[in-house]
């Protein structure tokens, strides 16, 4: 066999760029990342050894960062199960044959398609804001509020959780494929013996969905965690207010890119990774209990 | 779902001051068309102009090279057993899991030691090395192609390169389409990279120029902001009507993120 015809040849040959921007682009990365993590890189100066002592200062010395942490939390908490919710629920209401199905999964999906950009991201600014949609829509129905829900803190979190929930639209038209794929007659046979809807929608739709809940679920949590763009837009890169949108992807972006502290945020990047690595983890183990494999290796 | 997005497009017609005191109204007291004029003025002698050109510039070459790369590497993946295959695949899973942070500020260091900060470089050039949701996305569709095809074409006397370019690559165009619509919108909307790698108003993608907008003098010009975020909706919305069918099932095979 010619070389230029060996499998090993043309297979490294394809692959070459994955394999090439994997070890510039992310392992080379990775490592230098850990290895500032424990410096005091500046960007101006070489770096100094200071062994764990950005570990140690943001979780003893640093409120803003304990703050953010819980910010993230609530956020990641609050706006991926009500996502994932909602995805469920409009796909089961769009998972039957009505003329015009095309139209209603598209008007449902396009928040989604635009929900990272920066428009989205000021016109949200602009309906929750002090003289917004939202509060003349109040007035309308003779609610007066004036109220910024942006600039208030017991409310700003939940705009910017609003709007995630608004994008619920690539979980569901994930679940549209998943719900399509549940044969028509387990729900007859359910019929027949009885079942009532909510029977139905526990033992047939859930157990046999629970591998594409489980895919959502791990997809939309690591997402959220690294949410950043409107909560920079919304909150003008502040993070405000009282740091109540702090989401730890912008506190790192602070701290990296404004304050030039290399070193520090590259510590909380591994602290991300590993939360994230332990949440994913901790889903994955649950997912044991809870979803449901119909028959091994048929999809 | 969809009375946010028109609420922009009216407010971006409103006069700049009944845009607040009648934000519940969807009909203008007048169309002010005045909004798109001041709006695309934009900022610091550079108008909307330059940051559309910007952008499609990012946009275009992002997307040529994120989906030619991808769908190589998705060929060898795919269809050719290799050493140490699995290995590369593994990574290439924990890759689409990465969380951004961890390499976002080493990548940042070695673009500014390259002298590549204010160009459009960084943005670019990484998607010329393969996008791990893409590639998934291509593998799986090349999955579903037959593999007798395959074979024949290799009893035919082609080697694994006329076997990609003459009869895989045709068979994958919707993949490629998926893939290439989603870099387009990805890159269309990306704020983060274009931020912290571009600091001149001039090579300002549309993205960070409508940040601008909310920057100390110009806060005032609502009517203008809102008429260049729905204009920078534009190309969006053209690329869903056109390539709806895509789009969707593009998500639904493989669960893109969105």
């Amino acid at each position: 066999m010619k070389l230029r015809e060996n499998n090993h040849v043309v297979g490294y040959l394809f692959a070459a760029p994955f394999i090439l921007g994997f070890l510039v682009f992310i392992v080379y990365p990775v490592f230098s990342s850990l290895y500032y993590s424990f410096t005091d890189y500046n960007l101006l100066e070489s770096p100094n050894w200071v062994g764990l002592d950005n570990y140690r200062t943001m979780f003893t010395d640093d409120e803003k960062y304990m703050k953010s942490i819980s910010v993230t939390l609530n956020y990641v908490f609050a706006s991926v199960p009500l996502r994932l919710a909602f995805a469920l629920g409009v796909a089961m209401l769009l998972n039957k044959a009505i003329s015009g199905i095309g139209l209603y999964r598209s008007a449902y999906y396009l928040p989604s398609l635009i929900g990272g950009s920066v428009a989205v991201s000021i016109l949200w600014s602009q309906v929750f804001g002090d003289q917004g949609l939202v509060n003349s829509a109040l007035g309308l129905i003779g609610i007066d509020s004036d109220t910024s829900w942006i600039g208030n803190p017991a409310t700003a979190l939940w705009t910017l959780i609003a709007l995630s929930v608004w994008q619920f639209g690539s979980s569901m038209l994930i679940f549209l494929a998943g719900l399509k794929n549940i044969p028509k007659d387990y729900y007859e046979a359910a019929s027949v013996d009885g079942a009532n809807k909510v029977r139905q929608f526990f033992k047939i739709t859930l157990p046999l969905l629970s591998p594409i809940i489980l895919f959502n679920l791990i997809m939309q949590t690591i997402s959220a965690f690294m949410t950043f763009t409107p909560a920079y837009i919304i909150s003008r890169g502040e993070g405000g207010p009282l740091d109540q949108t702090l989401l730890y992807s912008l506190y790192l972006y602070k701290r990296a890119f404004v304050f030039y502290e290399m070193g520090y945020a590259s510590a909380m990047a591994w602290v991300a990774l590993i939360v994230i690595g332990i949440v994913t983890l901790l889903i994955f183990q649950s997912s044991r209990y809870w979803v449901h494999y119909e028959s091994k290796g048929d999809k | 779902m969809f009375y946010p997005i028109l609420w922009l497009i009216v407010s971006s017609l409103k006069p700049n001051d009944e845009i607040f005191t009648t934000a519940y109204s969807l009909i203008p007291s007048r169309i002010e068309w005045d909004n798109y004029v001041t709006g695309w003025a934009g900022f610091a002698g550079n108008s909307f102009g330059t940051f559309f050109k910007n952008s499609f510039i990012i946009v275009i070459l992002s997307t040529i090279g994120a989906v030619c790369s991808s769908g190589l590497v998705a060929y060898a993946f795919a269809r050719i057993p290799f050493f140490s295959k699995g290995f590369w695949f593994g990574c290439m899973m924990l890759t689409l899991m990465l969380p951004r942070d961890v390499t976002i500020i080493p990548q940042f260091i070695m673009f500014s030691e390259l002298g590549w900060l204010q160009s459009f470089k960084p943005i670019i050039v990484p998607q010329f090395l393969g996008i791990p949701f893409f590639i998934f996305l291509i593998m799986q569709f090349i999955r579903t192609i037959p593999a007798d095809l395959d074979e024949a074409a290799k009893i035919d006397g082609c080697s694994k390169y006329g076997i990609f370019f003459k009869i895989i690559l045709p068979l994958i165009v919707p993949a490629l389409m998926t893939s290439a619509i989603f870099s387009f919108y990805w890159t269309w909307e990306d704020f983060l990279h274009p931020l912290l790698y571009l600091n001149k108003p001039d090579l300002y993608p549309v993205s960070l120029a409508l940040k601008l907008f909310l920057d100390g003098e110009s806060l005032n010009n609502w009517g203008g902001m809102f008429a260049m975020s729905t204009l920078s909706l534009v190309p969006v919305f053209v690329i869903f009507f056109i390539f709806q069918k895509y789009i969707v099932e593009g998500i639904s095979t493989s669960g893109l993120k969105g």
